[in-house]
């Protein structure tokens, strides 16, 4: 058996719960420099897979979806001389350590029984329907890195604590000081002496080689795949037994999270495939795949608008009027007749809709198109629905012809809109 | 007087041979913009809107051609930024970018190239800016419009195109009515705008139109107060009712961790000496309210 390093306390689940190992229950969450904005989301997994394909310090993992493939996974890390694995939920969803999603095991037999307890779990409205294993880390030291988007100063953020074990927000919050900033350069990127500049002033100059690499590899991580956010959470000096079974401390990405630029998608075909379909409401799919861009909300009225700004606002006039808007639905840019009807099909497969407000403001956006989707979707559709269509700006004119010919309800402000669909409602639901 | 664009504008329009290029071209021509030339790689030689504007291969050459000093770019979201480095490149002094869909890494060199060229850009993923009576860059429909003496900065298109026409409707014209784009980079803030504002002897008050996520709006009403407190001042804020933690389409439209809340941006606001609408059709008269005479 390998020799153990100094400091070394056999791993027990019941040990480990009161020694702080990095797996337990821990706050995560990036500083966003300039408001937070949620792109496409992938799994921890996943992640790790694009760290390591940009040459950053991973320690193995499996992913398993049932207890036995959790057991055989336990089996093979435990082979290679790891005291106990840890095993966590894969969900898109922060707080998965406080829900119980993140266990330890130092059996097979353990690994079963709690990769069978998570699995199927549901944490914040997630089901749980797979797990990371990994082995578990003799930590000497956390730290925190990650590269943000900053969009006040329009460039790359490098940014890095020396404070580990806490939550990084917390640490901004009451110790602004703590946490330490670089921009890359916009043109040229993160410097090699920007990187080692961070390096020591993160307390990392003894691992200065391996932190360096680290901070680059983030930067290029997120210029690769277009991400706005890569974060390392903890980043950890870990004790190690090389092959000569020596005690060494070693510089490793122990969790990871990336988002992704959606705009960047399209030229990153092998990201699509990252999107977790277990985690994927098929309103969002289906309005994700016709260009718009939807979000369920709990009321009666449906809402279907250009422009975000215009349908955040069509939103707080409803509610201003008395009703609870069904959702966020803006239609786009320059939409077509097509995407209009796509449009429709989802807000009508919301059983609680009772009635739909359509505000189109026209600008690159025509009005005819969207009102001929209208008159399409209307022939199609096999619940009658009351509606109202509020058509202004670019062709609002041959709108308003082609809307009156097939008698829709129309209105010519957005208040006088907003009352009508709230009214509507009332109608329908009395 | 206006800003940014107005009597002086000559305007290229970079993408005028594409759909949406070349109907917007015609809408701005329509309304009186000098559209001095178009450029669509390629095409160089050929003549746009049924003849009435040359095309050119490069933007330098139209610039050479033409004496173009303001661009508007319809260029398709993988070529955009590469348009926007062209026209800095080409000595525009004022850039829109009206494209959506730009992947914002793209956009930090892009940004920077413009800096550095002593340039400005407006967007990308904007609807461009409207002096009324004088010239219209970009998407606006030139029908909400009415001259007048308020200027108006928002980050949103539609919801601007809203505020207007309600202005408009009740007979408060405006200056220069400005949409600075939704996306993560843009060149142009809700500050950068309020201190051209400043700068207008005809601009006389000011409309800010702005929506939950990110502290732009704070930071423009921390500044306005200082150095605007002499105008009437009336705010649109979207998204009283969005709910945390959902991103409604803009990059910045979010709240997270209570950040960014229409709560704070409208006590930001009032603590500035805005009136705050609850609707955009109340703006006119909380214009009227807050002392403006247009």
């Amino acid at each position: 058996m390998a020799r153990r390093p100094p400091g070394f306390v056999p791993f027990s689940a019941a040990a480990t719960a009161t020694l702080g190992y990095h797996h337990l229950p821990r706050p995560s969450a990036a500083i966003r420099p300039d408001g937070a904005h949620d792109r496409v989301k992938i799994q921890e997994a996943d992640a790790k897979t694009l760290l390591v394909a940009q040459g950053l310090p991973v320690p193995a993992w499996a992913v398993a979806h049932t207890p036995a493939q959790a057991r055989a996974a336990t089996e093979r890390i435990l082979a290679t001389g790891a005291e106990a694995v840890v095993i966590k939920a894969q969900v898109l969803v922060g707080g998965r350590g406080k829900a119980g999603g993140v266990k330890l095991a130092s059996s097979t037999d353990e690994a079963e029984r709690v990769a069978g307890a998570i699995i199927g779990m549901d944490i914040k409205g997630i089901t749980v329907r797979k797990v990371l294993v990994a082995p578990a880390a003799d930590i000497a030291r956390e730290f925190y890195m990650s590269a943000v988007l900053d969009r006040a100063a329009r460039r790359i953020l490098l940014m890095g604590s020396a404070e580990g074990g806490v939550e990084i927000e917390q640490v901004a919050a009451d110790h602004p000081e703590a946490i330490i900033r670089r921009h890359a350069d916009p043109m040229l990127g993160l410097l090699d002496y920007q990187a080692r500049e961070f390096a020591f002033e993160m307390g990392l100059g003894g691992h200065l080689k391996a932190a360096v690499a680290i901070a680059k590899g983030l930067v290029r991580t997120m210029l690769a795949y277009d991400a706005d956010l890569v974060e390392i959470n903890p980043l950890a000096i870990v004790r190690e037994v090389d092959a000569a079974g020596t005690a060494v401390e070693r510089l490793v990405c122990l969790d990871a999270k990336v988002t992704l630029d959606d705009s960047a998608l399209a030229r990153h075909p092998e990201l699509e495939a990252l999107r977790d379909p277990d985690e994927e409401d098929p309103a969002d799919r289906e309005a994700r795949e016709a260009g718009l861009t939807f979000i369920k909300l709990d009321g009666t009225i449906g809402c279907m608008v250009n422009g975000a700004g215009l349908a955040m606002t069509t939103m707080d006039l409803v509610k201003r009027a008395g009703g609870e808007p069904a959702n966020f639905l803006d239609i786009g840019g320059g939409a077509r007749s097509d995407r209009v009807a796509a449009a429709m099909r989802i807000i009508l497969a919301d059983p609680k809709v009772a009635a739909i407000l359509v505000n189109i403001f026209g600008g690159i956006t025509r009005g005819d198109e969207v009102a001929r989707g209208l008159v399409e979707a209307r022939a199609q559709q096999t619940r009658d629905v009351p509606m109202v269509v509020r058509i202004v700006g670019t062709n609002a004119a041959e709108a308003a012809a082609l809307l009156e010919q097939a008698h829709f309800a129309t209105a010519a402000t957005l208040d006088e809109a907003a009352a009508k669909a709230v009214a509507a409602a009332r109608g329908a639901a009395a | 007087m206006s800003i940014l664009v107005g009597p002086g504008t000559r305007l290229v329009v970079q993408g005028i041979t594409g759909r949406e290029g070349e109907f917007h071209s015609r809408a701005m021509q329509a309304y009186g913009t000098p559209i001095v030339a178009g450029v669509t790689p390629g095409k160089g030689g050929q003549t746009a809107l049924d003849g009435t504007v040359p095309v050119y291969d490069t933007v330098a050459e139209a610039v050479r051609q033409s004496g173009a000093n303001t661009s508007c770019i319809f260029v398709p979201a993988a070529g955009a930024p590469d348009a926007v480095m062209e026209a800095a490149a080409a000595g525009i002094a004022t850039i829109f970018c009206i494209t959506e869909g730009i992947p914002a890494l793209d956009m930090i060199p892009a940004v920077e190239a413009v800096v550095r060229a002593g340039a400005r850009l407006i967007g990308p993923n904007c609807p461009g800016a409207t002096s009324p009576g004088s010239a219209k860059v970009g998407i606006i429909p030139g029908s909400v419009h009415r001259e007048g003496r308020v200027g108006v900065v928002s980050r949103s298109g539609t919801l601007t195109y809203e505020a207007v026409q309600a202005m408009t409707d009740a007979g408060v014209g405006q200056s220069t009515c400005i949409g600075i784009g939704g996306d993560p980079i843009i060149g142009t803030t809700h500050l950068d705008v309020l201190k051209l504002f400043a700068e207008d002897p005809e601009t006389e008050a000011i409309v800010m139109i702005g929506e939950i996520g990110g502290a732009a709006e704070e930071e423009a009403a921390a500044w306005a107060a200082e150095h605007l407190g002499h105008l009437p001042k009336a705010a649109f804020i979207a998204g009283r009712t969005a709910p945390e933690g959902k991103r409604m389409g803009h990059a910045g439209a979010i709240i997270s961790g209570g950040a960014g809340t229409a709560a704070s941006k409208v006590t930001a606001l009032e603590a500035a000496g805005f009136l705050v609408a609850g609707s955009p059709t109340e703006l006119p008269a909380l214009l009227r309210a807050a002392g403006y005479r247009g």
